[in-house]
Formats: structure tokens, sequence, C-alpha cells
């Protein structure tokens, strides 16, 4: 059965589209066949992180007119077949998706995929609406600090009463995702303790993405950190990530600071 | 001649029902009516009732016969629906409504005054609802009281001006209680405790972790900054002295 995933987060900048583009290719290249899909109407980066804003021909808005089929809109990667990208324009916003629009889109790849990742705009109106109506599972992303910690609340709680599963009165499967985590300062205590942030928010964790350069490269390079660095700590967390949105269960790792001095010294130079 | 039509005159009206929905077994159904019957007696009085049938299983025998025992104990119905066409002897009830589209928000059914039983009566069984658990007090009507059984999320509003309100969870920073009575939370407090509002200055606020960011009895208000520092993060009371707010540990 096709599960439907939305990574939300309500604040903005804390690895929505990040996340969205290291799930899906850990997941496409554990043999799922996955679709990611870019809900930032105006706005988009699902493309440049995947590496397609060169092959960009249809959007999501024009399958909703009818201008173009579903399958003109899907790129494929060129790295993973079983890996496509439904992008969101760029010259439109969010007031161009509508509610039969969206569904029909979600039904008809329902049809193709096992996975369909939506990724979610920052905010809680209509573009974060729509992006979370239909899914089955959530990936709430939640920087461990106060402001992120609050809007991932508030997104919850929309979770909770705005999806199409929550006015069946079913559950929707809600996970925490920890990203831009420092050991360092956690160890300072300058960022919420893990602990804190799963106190007030109360959903299960999914996994700990350490802060890293490695994203910030994978990003530039326009391939997911998960293709381009599978060995980093960022990678592996969003591997076990992978592992555990597939059923598996087991301990989670705390990343630690392991850089030595020279790792420090080099991994600060700019790609 | 031109015939003139009689002149007719419609207009649309609302009224709120209650939807009554009997639950397989039907006996034991009908004995739980009656003990909320009897523990709140004018409760069903003048409302207009609907019957909601759908969930019974299709070879239910006899659904004549309970609506028959249903309007028996005094109850108004107005009409049923969720019936299945197979089913005889409903046509007293009139044709079915059609059928709604959301399902309406649960009614809380007030508790009347438990009347002083002799010791040997058997204790009261949970109310099929959520109100409060029974207090044996002298009979004056008690105020109703919504319980909350999850967490609070930021940005929600939980209002109930009847009566308490018991949240069994967290308030989430960015969310507000409002009660007419006294506010219980049972987890922490983050966001705001609105109390009182009916007029209630005795009115309180209790929860198990303090760091609301306001806290209101009557009208009279405290920001997270002029709380005493001391009460933060622990179990506190939060109650009026005169015009004074007041918080104090929950020993």
């Amino acid at each position: 059965m096709t599960k439907v995933l939305v990574v939300t987060s309500g604040k903005g900048g804390v690895g929505k589209t990040t996340s969205t583009a290291a799930l899906g290719a850990a997941l496409a290249q554990a043999g799922e066949n996955v679709v990611v899909v870019d809900f930032d109407v105006g706005l988009r980066n699902l493309d440049l992180v995947m590496g397609a804003e060169r092959r960009v021909v249809y959007d999501m808005i024009n399958v909703i007119q009818g201008d173009a089929k579903l399958a003109q809109a899907l790129i494929r990667d060129k790295r993973i077949d079983n890996l496509s990208l439904l992008p969101a324009s760029q010259t439109r916003d969010k007031e161009a998706l509508t509610d039969e629009g969206v569904a029909k889109i979600i039904d008809q790849l329902r049809e193709k995929f096992d996975w369909v990742i939506c990724d979610s705009p920052a905010g809680i109106e209509k573009g974060a609406m729509m992006a979370m109506r239909h899914a089955d599972v959530a990936v709430v992303v939640t920087n461990p600090e106060v402001s992120s910690v609050r809007d991932s609340d508030r997104i919850i709680g929309m979770l909770d009463s705005k999806t199409l599963k929550a006015e069946r009165d079913e559950r929707i499967d809600k996970h925490l995702l920890l990203t831009r985590y420092d050991p360092a300062r956690a160890a300072r205590g300058e960022m919420l303790k893990t602990e804190d942030v799963l106190e007030i928010l109360s959903i299960p964790l999914l996994g700990i993405v350490p802060e890293s350069v490695d994203v910030l490269n994978a990003s530039n390079l326009g391939s997911p950190v998960t293709l381009n660095n599978p060995t980093s700590p960022a990678a592996k967390a969003y591997f076990d990530a992978a592992r555990r949105l597939r059923g598996e269960h087991f301990d989670l790792v705390v990343p630690l600071e392991r850089k030595s001095l020279m790792g420090r010294l080099f991994g600060r130079r700019v790609a | 001649m031109t015939e003139t039509r009689p002149f007719i005159r419609l207009r649309g009206r609302s009224i709120m029902a209650l939807v009554l929905t009997p639950e397989s077994p039907l006996p034991g159904w009908l004995a739980a009516l009656d003990a909320q019957i009897e523990r709140a007696p004018n409760f069903f009085d003048g409302r207009p009732v609907i019957v909601d049938v759908g969930p019974l299983p299709r070879e239910t025998p006899n659904v004549a016969g309970l609506m028959h025992e249903i309007a028996a104990r005094g109850i108004h119905i107005i009409g049923l629906e969720g019936a299945h066409p197979s089913w005889p002897g409903l046509e007293p009830w009139g044709r079915q409504l059609p059928g709604a589209g959301k399902p309406g928000k649960p009614v809380e059914i007030p508790e009347a005054a438990p009347h002083y039983a002799p010791p040997p009566q058997a204790a009261p069984e949970p109310p099929p609802t959520q109100s409060a658990p029974t207090r044996t007090e002298p009979a004056q009507s008690e105020p109703p009281s919504l319980l909350v059984d999850h967490s609070v999320r930021s940005g929600q509003s939980i209002a109930f001006e009847s009566g308490d309100i018991t949240v069994i969870g967290s308030v989430a920073s960015g969310a507000e209680v409002v009660a007419g009575g006294s506010i219980h939370v049972y987890g922490a407090l983050r966001g705001r405790a609105i109390a009182g509002l009916s007029g209630g200055a005795g009115a309180r606020i209790y929860c198990s972790k303090l760091h609301a960011e306001l806290v209101a009895i009557d009208g009279v208000y405290q920001t997270a900054e002029d709380m005493p520092p001391e009460r933060i993060g622990g179990p506190s009371c939060a109650w009026l002295d005169g015009d004074q707010m007041r918080i104090t540990p929950i020993d």
C-alpha cells in the first residue's frame, strides 16, 4: 500500500526540503519506488536540492490546470531509477492549488509509487495545509530550539485536526526528526535537550540529524546528502530514519562530536 | 380571470437536537440510559432527540421495539436516521432524516445532585460521558466539568464557560484554556490559563509544572514575568487573595 508522507515543520529553514530529498533518496536506494513532491508554490527549492532545476518543463500547477499530464511533469532522477520529482511552479503562488486538483494528483501518484513524500512549505496556510491533507504519515522536522519547537507543536495540532485522516477520526502517524543538532552546543547547554523537545512535543523520535557542512555541500551540488556523501554522519542519520519509516525498530544513537583537529580545520573550507 | 395563487410562507429554522446512538448489546444500553436518566432526571425534558440506529448490526431484531422503549422513557423523539430498509415497523417515526455531513460535538450530561444513599449502596458506576466523577456533597447542583484527555497543542484554545476544565496532559506554549470555573492541568502548564470567567473569584488554577505565560482569575491576571520565581517549574496553585494573585505550592 502506498504511503503518503508529509515533511512539515511550521517554522522555516529547519531542514524540510533537505530532509525530503535525503529521505527520498535513502528509501529509493533501499528499493522503494519514491516520488518527492514540492508543495512550495512560488518558492520552490526541491528541484535545486535534487539537481533537477535544468530539466523542469511542467510543474504541479500545470497538471492541476490540465495543461500537462502527470507523466509529463514527473522528472526521473538521473542517478536512481526509482526516484522521481514532481516540481512546484515558480511563477505562480499557493492560490493556484485546489483541493480537487491535489487530490487527483495524489491518487494518481498512489498508483505508481510506494512512497509519495510531500515537501511542505513553511507556515500554516494553504500550501502547508494542502501538503498535509492527504498524508498517512507525518515527519515533523524540528531544530532543538524554542521557536522551532513551538511552531512544530502548532503544526502537530493541525496534523491532528486538518488532515483527511483526522476528519475521518483516524490517527495520523507522526514522527519527530530533530535536525541541525550540534553535539558541542548541546553539551554546553546552549541547545534544547532532546528529552525536553520530546517532552513538549510528545511524538516518537525518528532520528537526530547532526548539523553538518556535508548537507550544505550536497545542496550546492544538487544532490541529496544520502547520495552525495552516504557515509557522513548526517547521511547515516537519514538512512537510519528511512529504515525506521519502513518499520524497523532499533536504538537511536545520539551523534557525538568526533572531529579531530585536522577534521575541523579542513572541514571549514568552502567547497 | 387570472387565478391568484395562495401565498405560502416558507422559512428556514435550525434547532439543536441531541443524537442518541443505541449500541449493542441493547439491554445493557437501555440499562445505562436508565441509569443516566436517574442521575440527571430532567436532562431530556423538552429536548428534541434524533435516534441514530446506523451503527446497529443489520440482524438486530425488533428495532421498532427499541424505539418504543426509548420513547417510553419520556424522550421526545423527532426523527430517526441510519435505519436499514429491511427493518419493519419504523413507520411511526416518519421518513428518515437526511444523513448529516459531519457528526456533531459530544454533549456533556450534567450531574444532578446525587442523593444521600444509605452506606450499603453500590459505588456509583462511571458515567458514560465526560463529566467529573461523583462527589458526595450537600445537595446543591454541581457545576459540570470538561475533561480533556490529551495535551493541548500550541494555537488551540479550549473554552468551557459552564464550569471547570481538567486537562490530562500538558498545555503547550501558545495554547489557552478558558474556564468559567477552575482549571486543573495534570501536566505542564506552558500556555495561558484563564479561570473564573463566570464571575468566580474563588476559581483556582492548578498544574503539575508551572511554566505558564499568563494566568487570570476573574479578570485579575499575572504574566510569567511577575510570577514568583521559586514556583516556576513546580506544582502550583494560583488563586485570588482579594484582588491579588497568589501562587502557592501544592503540597
